[in-house]
């Protein structure tokens, strides 16, 4: 089950081309980006590890690529997302985000119920990625 | 242009040379860099190589005749006030008019911006400037300061370890210059080799002779909206005989300075003098004006005895000053 998270994430996925075109509109606005990766795929785990300082002052989407693909190259089997920071408030606001690369194979998700006091009925998604250990999530068999 | 796109590959056909030279502007910069940069015969013509390279590389790549982009890594140098900086600064825009570099910005760093303060602070630092500077012309001033012989526990060394693997790494992403006095360059790049090696464009700039100074403060007073006349003209012109024989004179510079001096004691002369006086006046620089050089009072009066360094040369230019 593709991941949907982010924008753009309902669009098939975005060339290399298309990235950077992304990129440099982000530019455009003067808001600074940086490239962040994980394999837990949660819908409301939206702060993902950063794989590096979001990039002030960069002009050239070039430089951003470059970042992007060597995250790419260190992390294969995880989902990868540049995110984009508005300062104009004073503080670094996401402005926006999109899933740059995502793993070969996405297992998708199962909905738990779970029974509670009276006849309540607590509802849970589950990845099935999550049920191996981080790192080795999106690993082929 | 369209005899360019439509240029058959292989060796039959002929390209349009002319075509391709009028619709890069390559004349219309270097005309300019010959109107607002007097002398410096030996950066023009450089300047000039590397655009030509250029242009007939984009005419070998529509022919289909691929070569690996040229390393353009410059290193400057000379004495003071020869134009390093200038340069350095509109090459990043020649270099976009060209199309070598994708933005054209110019990213200008000193040892500050590139050494951190304790260990392994150096490399973020380093790679942070680096990246900014992708897409242009990462300008590096006083490039020696980086690295420090009398300390082995210097960060300076992994800076420019850095600043090697990007510039050989990723030379079409960005374009290093780097700038100094020749002497300390030398001594520099000799126990840096590798850095000698990997910079293409090694090119010195010569001290101007006195016609070319004399053309240089021209165009300074001209910018300045000041003028000279006849004899100020033939004053300076002495002045500058004079200076240039002594210690401490940064040719380019010191020529600024000289002009800024003169505009001291004209400001001076005018308010003492009060009254009404013509619109002209304002902009004139009067012979007095020049002649009250100490300069002209008997050789080196005003200037600091030689080999102290940067800082008595300003406080000599301070004293020189009315």
């Amino acid at each position: 089950m593709r991941l949907t998270q982010g924008t753009f994430s309902f669009l098939p996925d975005l060339t290399d081309e298309q990235v950077e075109g992304q990129i440099q509109y982000c530019l455009n606005n003067g808001w600074s980006l940086g490239v962040e990766y994980t394999d837990d795929p949660h819908p409301r785990n939206s702060l993902w590890e950063m794989w590096n300082l979001p990039m002030f002052d960069v002009l050239d989407p070039k430089a951003i690529m470059h970042e992007v693909n060597a995250c790419r190259e260190a992390f294969p089997n995880h989902y990868i997302k540049v995110t984009a920071n508005n300062s104009t408030r004073g503080r670094e606001t996401v402005a926006l985000s999109f899933i740059v690369h995502r793993p070969a194979h996405e297992p998708g998700f199962r909905l738990d119920r779970q029974e509670a006091a009276g006849r309540t009925v607590r509802y849970t998604i589950h990845s099935y990625a999550t049920d191996r250990p981080s790192g080795a999530r999106y690993e082929r068999e | 242009m369209e005899s360019l796109t439509g240029a058959p590959s292989g060796e039959q056909g002929d390209v349009d040379v002319g075509a391709a030279l009028r619709q890069a502007l390559i004349d219309e910069t270097l005309r300019e860099l010959d109107a607002e940069l007097v002398g410096l015969k030996p950066v023009k013509l450089r300047i000039r190589q590397i655009a030509a390279l250029l242009l007939v590389e984009r005419l070998r790549e529509q022919a289909g005749l691929s070569a690996e982009p040229p390393s353009l890594h410059m290193c400057f140098t000379g004495n003071p006030g020869t134009g390093k900086t200038t340069v350095a600064l509109r090459m990043a825009k020649i270099l976009h008019r060209l199309e070598y570099v994708r933005k054209g910005h110019l990213v200008v760093a000193t040892r500050d911006d590139l050494v951190g303060q304790y260990v392994g602070h150096t490399a973020p630092k380093t790679k942070e400037v680096l990246q900014r500077a992708i897409g242009g012309v990462l300008f590096i001033d006083e490039a020696y300061y980086l690295y420090r012989a009398e300390n082995e526990r210097d960060y300076g060394q992994e800076a420019i370890e850095i600043l090697l693997q990007f510039m050989e790494n990723r030379r079409d992403d960005l374009v290093v210059i780097l700038a100094g006095y020749k002497d300390k360059m030398d001594r520099f790049f000799q126990s840096n080799p590798g850095l000698h090696s990997r910079i293409a464009h090694h090119i010195d700039f010569p001290d101007y002779t006195l016609e070319e100074l004399m053309e240089i403060a021209e165009l300074m007073i001209r910018q300045q909206m000041y003028a000279f006349d006849d004899e100020s003209r033939q004053a300076f012109r002495e002045y500058l005989d004079l200076r240039v024989r002594q210690a401490h004179f940064a040719n380019a510079r010191s020529v600024r300075n000289a002009i800024d001096r003169m505009r001291l004691r004209q400001a001076v002369r005018l308010v003492e003098q009060g009254g009404r006086i013509p619109k002209g006046e304002l902009a004139r620089i009067d012979a007095a004006d020049v002649r009250q050089s100490r300069v002209f009072q008997g050789g080196p009066e005003g200037e600091a005895p030689a080999g102290n360094g940067a800082a008595a040369v300003c406080a000599s230019e301070a004293k020189d000053s009315i």
